[in-house]
């Protein structure tokens, strides 16, 4: 409580001071913006999902809803969201249940310098070390709380430091709650450094970063057992002996990364290398373990044909600001590891998501676009596109670190691994393609072909081996058709087919349009493969949207399928649910 | 305690909201800086287009409705250019994640619009985008004059139509 009186009182000065200083130009300048969101639920019992009003804690109306609103005037800005969670929807944390104000800064340039004081985003070249982030569908948000410069140091300069605490649901910040995160970062631009180099074709930038965390660590122990066997001339006794050790916990977490941009014409290329010191952690059962990550992506294009290509190879990664958190939801991450893995919107493709494995992983990701050139015979009046695109995530190669101590043991180093190394445990694995043609001016269609491998064990329980890996097919086909240019009508139709997990699905879904105001759909999945008979169950929907300028309001009953839900890697377990949902956008 | 910062925060924005018009509308774009595909800073007070109208475009590479959007688009901007001039800057939201993935992927289905990355999402906020897509129209002195959430077949041919109002000196509402 103290802590929030300080910063609404230093708030007030910040916010004021300008104003009198100014006095009557101050308000003239300005400017305000903003959007909110809302989404409520109304929850059903249903007897075919288990639901009843106990499962649902009695609490059958649950809404999430934010507002940000943005004060601008001249080299001045504000900013503050409010948030709110009455009662949080089903599949989001209960301690987020309450209202207020998790994010707020005031921001000011002058001259090359920017200034934010409060609540701040910030990232760090592809974020391997630092990351401040937020997405609202998941839940997640990192946000740091603290002071964030941003110095033009020069031309094609670009020097970035921070100092904050982060984000943990509605606890305001304690010296025992968390720790404090510093950091530094560069960017240098080096063709609008060198004169010589301002017109060349070939760009290049590079960047460095360091970042630090302190953490009053708390006092731990774990025990270890050591087998002795004691002989009393022919009698042999089998004894245990358990010692218990204390943790020796590192207070400061260093870590540093390097980054190269190369890019020239239609070519790209990206790379970036980091290490995190020493630093036992929930995450990694506390081994004392340097951790290690390299990013790489490379791209070539030219007008019709996009290629893309990426690896990582990720060793123990997880970087959190306190060191016992770990679990769902993901909170306290200072840094982001990039997943190389494709977000799909279909629902089935999206069915079996990959989650980004912070203890090591090897990633590859493929992607080919080409468009078939409009007015060619294959390509039509309209060209023809065409995605193939492949990824790939494996296990790194763990080796014991003397024999007699397993890989992972608590209070050791916990396992060697040679540098880029593949393991043998397969995490995940994504082939597909996807054609997509406009017929004429009224109908277009699009067809695609999925096919993946995934290890349920890994990525939803955390267990290593490769003893549940679902392999599914895949197949979309997604038409519209237009009567005029105001009125369409698109039918989905799904289908996912697997020996594994729940069986074969098929899926429909039907919406007619009137643009640019009007939506109706209705959409079926049908689990009609499923093992259990009473498990085949329809997860209907029927909804309705309407949009004018930057309102929106959807409204969908029915019922939610139980899944993961993943944004760039992270990942959050959505229940089944039944019910009336309403969704209101607007923005000002 | 709390309800201080609320209050002095809600206090100053109540008080700048009424000593202007319109929100959003009619001011010029903020200035952040964002990329462009070639890793080039660009400042997004700069998006202009000679006393021409100007659509922005906010999307991302895993966002289907905005893909919808663009093609639909991309089919009529040869078009949309020579009758009225218009330009229209895409601003992907793609994170790290994915912002490389953008430029192949914007040549692959031979999109030929002016292309920008918010790579950490600052435009997307001072902007007020919930989520994309969402399109801004900017009449030819740079203030926005228009602007729409979501995506429905057709509604390109409702961003053409505030074009040609602003081409013809028509009030936008």
């Amino acid at each position: 409580m103290k802590n929030i009186y300080i910063s609404s009182k230093f708030l007030l000065i910040i916010l004021f001071l300008p104003s009198l200083t100014f006095s009557q130009n101050f308000l003239e300048g300005s400017k305000v913006s903003g959007n909110t969101q809302i989404d409520a639920q109304v929850y059903s019992q249903d007897s075919k999902l288990g639901i009843t009003d106990s499962t649902l804690n009695y609490k059958k109306f649950g809404m999430n809803g934010f507002t940000n609103v943005r004060y601008t005037n001249g080299n001045f800005s504000a900013y503050m969201r409010v948030e709110g969670y009455l009662n949080p929807m089903v599949g989001y944390d209960p301690r987020y249940e309450g209202v207020g104000v998790p994010y707020w800064n005031v921001n000011y340039k002058i001259g090359n310098l920017e200034m934010t004081a409060g609540h701040f985003y910030e990232q760090f070249g592809s974020g391997l070390i630092m990351r401040g982030w937020e997405e609202w569908t998941l839940g997640y948000d990192n946000n740091f709380y603290g002071f964030n410069a941003k110095f033009a140091a020069a031309k094609g300069v670009m020097i970035k430091g921070l100092v904050g605490v982060q984000r943990y649901f509605w606890e305001p910040y304690t010296p025992d709650s968390r720790g404090i995160v510093k950091g530094v970062d560069g960017d240098f631009y080096l063709n609008d450094m060198f004169k010589g180099m301002n017109n060349a074709k070939t760009k290049i930038t590079l960047g460095g970063s360091f970042v630090s965390k302190y953490e009053k660590v708390p006092t731990m122990n774990f025990s270890r057992d050591s087998a002795y066997s004691v002989i009393v001339g022919t009698d042999t006794t089998n004894w245990i002996k358990k010692t218990t050790y204390r943790y020796n916990l590192p207070h400061n977490v260093g870590s540093w990364a390097a980054r190269i941009n190369i890019s020239n014409g239609g070519f790209s290329f990206y790379s970036e290398y980091a290490e995190k010191g020493n630093d036992p952690n929930a995450t990694n059962n506390y081994i004392y373990l340097k951790g290690q990550a390299i990013y790489s992506t490379i791209s070539y294009s030219r007008k019709g044909l996009g290629i893309y290509f990426s690896s990582k190879w990720i060793n123990n990664m997880s970087y959190k600001s306190r060191l016992t958190e770990s679990g769902n939801p993901p909170m306290l991450d200072i840094n982001y590891l990039p997943a190389t893995t494709k977000v799909h919107q279909y629902s089935f493709a999206a069915m079996y998501p990959y989650a980004t494995q912070p203890n090591g992983e090897f990633g590859l990701q493929g992607e080919v676009v080409y468009t078939i050139p409009k007015k060619s015979k294959l390509g039509g009046k309209y060209g023809t596109t065409i995605t193939v695109s492949y990824s790939l995530a494996n296990s790194i190669k763990k080796e014991q670190i003397s024999t007699g101590i397993p890989i992972d043991s608590t209070g050791t180093k916990g396992y060697k691994s040679p540098f880029y190394s593949f393991g043998d445990i397969p995490y995940y694995r994504d082939f597909d393609v996807k054609f997509e043609h406009k017929f004429n001016k009224t109908f277009k269609a699009k067809a695609a072909y999925y096919n993946q491998t995934y290890n349920k064990h890994v990525i939803e329980d955390e267990i290593y081996d490769k003893d549940e890996l679902v392999y599914a097919h895949i197949g979309v086909l997604d038409m519209t058709y237009k009567f005029t240019w105001k009125k369409s009508l698109r039918l989905e139709a799904q289908g996912l087919w697997t020996k594994e997990d729940k069986g074969n699905w098929a899926a429909m879904t039907l919406e007619y349009n009137i643009a640019p105001k009007w939506s109706f759909a209705i959409m079926d999945e049908w689990n009609y493969g499923n093992d259990n008979v009473d498990m085949r169950i329809h997860y209907y929907n029927v909804a309705i949207g309407y949009t004018k300028g930057t309102n929106r309001i959807a409204v969908r009953y029915g019922r939610q399928r139980e899944g993961l839900l993943c944004v760039g890697g992270v990942c959050r377990y959505v229940p089944n649910s039944t019910g009336l949902t309403i969704t209101l956008t607007s923005s000002f | 305690m709390k309800k201080a910062i609320l209050i002095s925060l809600l206090a100053l924005f109540v008080t700048a909201a009424y000593s202007q018009n319109d929100q959003l509308t009619g001011q010029k774009v903020p200035s952040v800086e964002v990329k462009t595909l070639d890793g080039t800073t660009f400042n997004t007070a700069d998006i202009s287009n000679d006393g021409k109208p100007v659509i922005i475009c906010f999307w991302a590479t895993w966002c289907k409705p905005c893909i919808k959007e663009h093609d639909a688009i991309n089919d009529e901007y040869e078009d949309w250019v020579e009758e009225t001039g218009v330009k229209l800057y895409s601003v992907s939201i793609d994170n790290s994640r994915s912002s490389s993935r953008v430029q192949p992927f914007v040549n692959g289905k031979g999109w030929e619009f002016n292309f920008l990355l918010d790579v950490n999402g600052d435009f997307k906020r001072a902007m007020g985008v919930n989520v994309p897509p969402h399109t801004f129209i900017l009449n030819g002195k740079n203030e926005i004059v228009w602007q729409h959430v979501g995506y429905l077949d057709g509604d390109e041919e409702e961003y053409i139509e505030i074009v040609k109002k602003i081409e013809n000196g028509e009030e936008i509402k």
